[in-house]
């Protein structure tokens, strides 16, 4: 895969991540954003044509104060693919990135191939609350986010010693950036009342959860499942809400079979 | 020299092991430790030692507001300045003041603050704080990247609700009013004194200078600490092409005045370690939210909720540590007044909000520095800027006939009109 880029009529600039050839995929990241190694994304290249946006405010991408509320974000979205030159896409949105994906999909149902939801930020349910990611010392995040917490920290990282005074302030205002924009639609709580729009979408759409999810539990997927008609549910086991990249081959073959 | 006597009103009966027992005193501190019932009396110690500090002379007396703590137990402000406004008839009331970005809709602030400049007859300064983090962010859910837009628009709304003599509309991101139309309208014209409490956002010295607002400091941490910022702040004076009158800033310090060094340490040290140790321990993600403050900012200050640095400086502070470092200006009338001078012409600041009750300090020791430093300390401190004796610019203007108020009761001019015998 190799890095491109996008500008959107409104004048945001994106690095996309894009290879592979197929049907076309966007992949929406999470609220933190794209790590270093994304081996689900290679795997999927090598079926459909991926791209995969990093958000303004994340990584190279500028813009962010273009874009204030869900509805931004999720014009945003479809500013994107058209940017992009795409009809149809399949959307593929993890966590935030499954939020917006969702949002996109209520907005334009008849624009959107097949419907992927992947640990989905969203939705709130009070027997089941979030924990709050922006309280968190960095410390606690990948406890947090995987479910074999060690392993996860050095995805997180992408191997930079934090111990390393200026790596680390690096690090921290990376961090700082990418969930100040993430905050825009997830703070306080991730709940832009996208219940209430759900009825509206017509593809086919997969749920996808971590078995060991800590931060938005599974309880949530049997939600999304009753608002969303006919949604599937698939759990993947040993996975916590960093699915894509702690078992990454399962989540490929999970997708495959239901992209097509 | 204006003096202002400043009273955070911390909760005072926190346990000895709170810092090993709780994460926070802000936002998630349970709420088991408050007792409404010593709180009626903690409210009314901290009211009646705002009172005589105006009897003792200070040209000032303030509050502030912060929520879900026990840090400073005043969610609101006004209600205090409110009860002050009664009670008091020649300090200046100062609310350092209304975290504007919290308030829905913001015209709450325009009226409140316009009823206590009516009541208190011109004596209020308005603060308009963006509010600490903790409050704004995690208590009153104000997203953070979107804060200081939410906080400018308010500010405009506010500044426009007063100035106006028409009702308009405000068509607001946050703020979407058909009809505003402030009444009552503050005494103060054009508006009240306008104070803007900041930390460490370069973005607040711009906002200040471009409205002639003053700047005010407030650190817990000493002038020592806060010269290079303050520095910064003069520089960018300099450049804005504004004059250099010190009444432009303020600074809040920590003062214990007492016969002598030692007697300083004996009477407070152990009510300011408190305060250091218990009231200032704060989980440091609530302290720092992602967008709260601009990459602008975190690149220029030290990123000292990174290391975690400052809840390591507050663990173990001693006495000794507090005094040397000057985040306590603390010992005998002349020590405190070298030291002060030190601190008042170093930042050069026209104004010094004065923090004597501090921690869990007891009502009589409170008043014992209070009493000495206004008989000691402050008459020799009150010239220090004499090139700058006449500037009023951020000071309250009251009306004058507020002391004689049997003559200008409603009907007072209608005989015949009192109560029939």
């Amino acid at each position: 895969m190799k890095w491109g880029a996008a500008e959107t009529k409104k004048g945001t600039r994106c690095r996309v991540l894009e290879g592979g050839s197929g049907a076309p995929v966007v992949f929406l990241h999470g609220a933190g954003g794209l790590l270093r190694d994304n081996p689900f994304l290679d795997a999927l290249a090598r079926r459909y044509h991926v791209f995969a946006p990093e958000w303004p405010g994340y990584g190279e991408s500028t813009g962010e104060e273009l874009l204030e509320d869900m509805l931004d974000f999720a014009l945003h979205g479809w500013d994107l693919v058209d940017a992009l030159g795409l009809r149809q896409p399949h959307l593929v949105g993890h966590s935030m990135g499954g939020m917006i994906a969702a949002e996109m999909a209520c907005l334009a149902p008849r624009e959107v191939g097949r419907l992927a939801l992947v640990s989905p930020a969203g939705l709130w349910l009070d027997e089941h609350p979030i924990p709050d990611i922006f309280a968190l010392l960095p410390a606690q995040l990948a406890e947090l986010l995987f479910h074999d917490a060690q392993a996860g920290q050095a995805l997180l990282t992408g191997g930079a010693d934090l111990t390393d005074m200026e790596a680390l302030k690096e690090f921290y205002l990376g961090t700082q950036r990418r969930l100040a924009m993430a905050g825009k639609i997830l703070f306080p709580i991730p709940n832009r009342r996208l219940a209430k729009r759900l009825y509206r979408l017509t593809a086919d759409t997969l749920v996808l959860w971590g078995a060991a999810d800590r931060l938005i539990v599974p309880a949530y997927a049997a939600r999304w499942q009753a608002l969303i008609p006919g949604a599937r549910v698939e759990l993947v086991e040993s996975a916590g809400h960093m699915l894509p990249y702690e078992q990454p081959e399962a989540f490929v073959r999970t997708l495959a079979g239901f992209l097509g | 020299m204006k003096f202002t006597w400043f009273n955070l009103m911390p909760w005072p009966y926190l346990p000895d092991d709170f810092r090993q027992r709780h994460r926070s005193v802000w936002v998630d501190i349970p709420s088991t430790l408050y007792d409404p019932r010593k709180g009626h009396h903690v409210y009314h110690t901290y009211l009646d030692q705002l009172e005589y500090a105006e009897a003792l002379g200070f040209d000032g007396i303030g509050c502030n507001e912060h929520h879900q703590n026990a840090y400073g137990l005043m969610p609101s402000p006004n209600l205090i300045a409110a009860a002050l406004a009664r009670r008091t008839s020649r300090a200046a009331i100062c609310v350092i003041g209304n975290s504007i970005a919290g308030y829905n809709p913001a015209i709450r602030v325009a009226e409140e603050f316009a009823m206590l400049d009516v009541i208190s007859g011109g004596r209020l300064i308005a603060g308009f704080p963006v509010g600490t983090s903790m409050d704004t962010n995690f208590c009153y859910g104000q997203i953070p990247a979107l804060t200081r837009d939410k906080y400018r628009e308010a500010h405009d709304l506010i500044m426009k609700a007063w100035a106006s003599d028409e009702p308009f509309a405000f068509d607001g991101t946050y703020n979407q009013l058909r009809w505003v139309n402030c009444w009552p309208k503050p005494i103060q014209q054009p508006h009240p004194p306008i104070y803007i409490p900041g930390g460490g956002s370069i973005e607040t010295w711009d906002f200040c200078l471009d409205h002639d607002y003053n700047y005010s400091y407030l650190s817990f941490f000493g002038y020592l600490r806060g010269k290079s910022l303050l520095d910064g702040y003069w520089e960018r004076v300099g450049r804005r092409g504004k004059d250099e009158s010190p009444y432009r800033a303020a600074f809040a310090q920590i003062i214990c005045v007492a016969d002598t060094d030692a007697e300083a340490e004996r009477l407070y040290a152990e009510h300011c370690l408190y305060f250091f140790n218990r009231c200032l321990h704060i989980f440091p993600p609530f302290a720092d939210p992602p967008g709260y403050r601009t990459v602008a900012t975190i690149k220029h200050g030290a990123l000292s909720q990174l290391t975690l640095a400052r809840q390591k400086i507050l663990e173990n502070l001693t006495w000794k540590q507090l005094v040397d470092e000057r985040f306590v200006i603390a010992g005998s009338p002349e020590t405190v007044r070298q030291q002060l001078e030190e601190c008042i012409k170093g930042l050069r600041i026209g104004h010094l909000f004065c923090l004597f009750h501090n921690g869990d300090m007891p009502d009589w020791k409170t008043r014992h520095s209070s009493k000495l430093f206004a008989e000691k300390v402050m008459p020799h401190l009150r010239d220090l800027w004499p090139e700058w004796k006449h500037d009023e610019r951020w000071w309250m203007h009251p009306m004058e006939d507020r002391l004689r108020p049997e003559e200008q009761r409603p009907g007072a001019d209608r005989p015949g009109l009192e109560w029939p015998r």
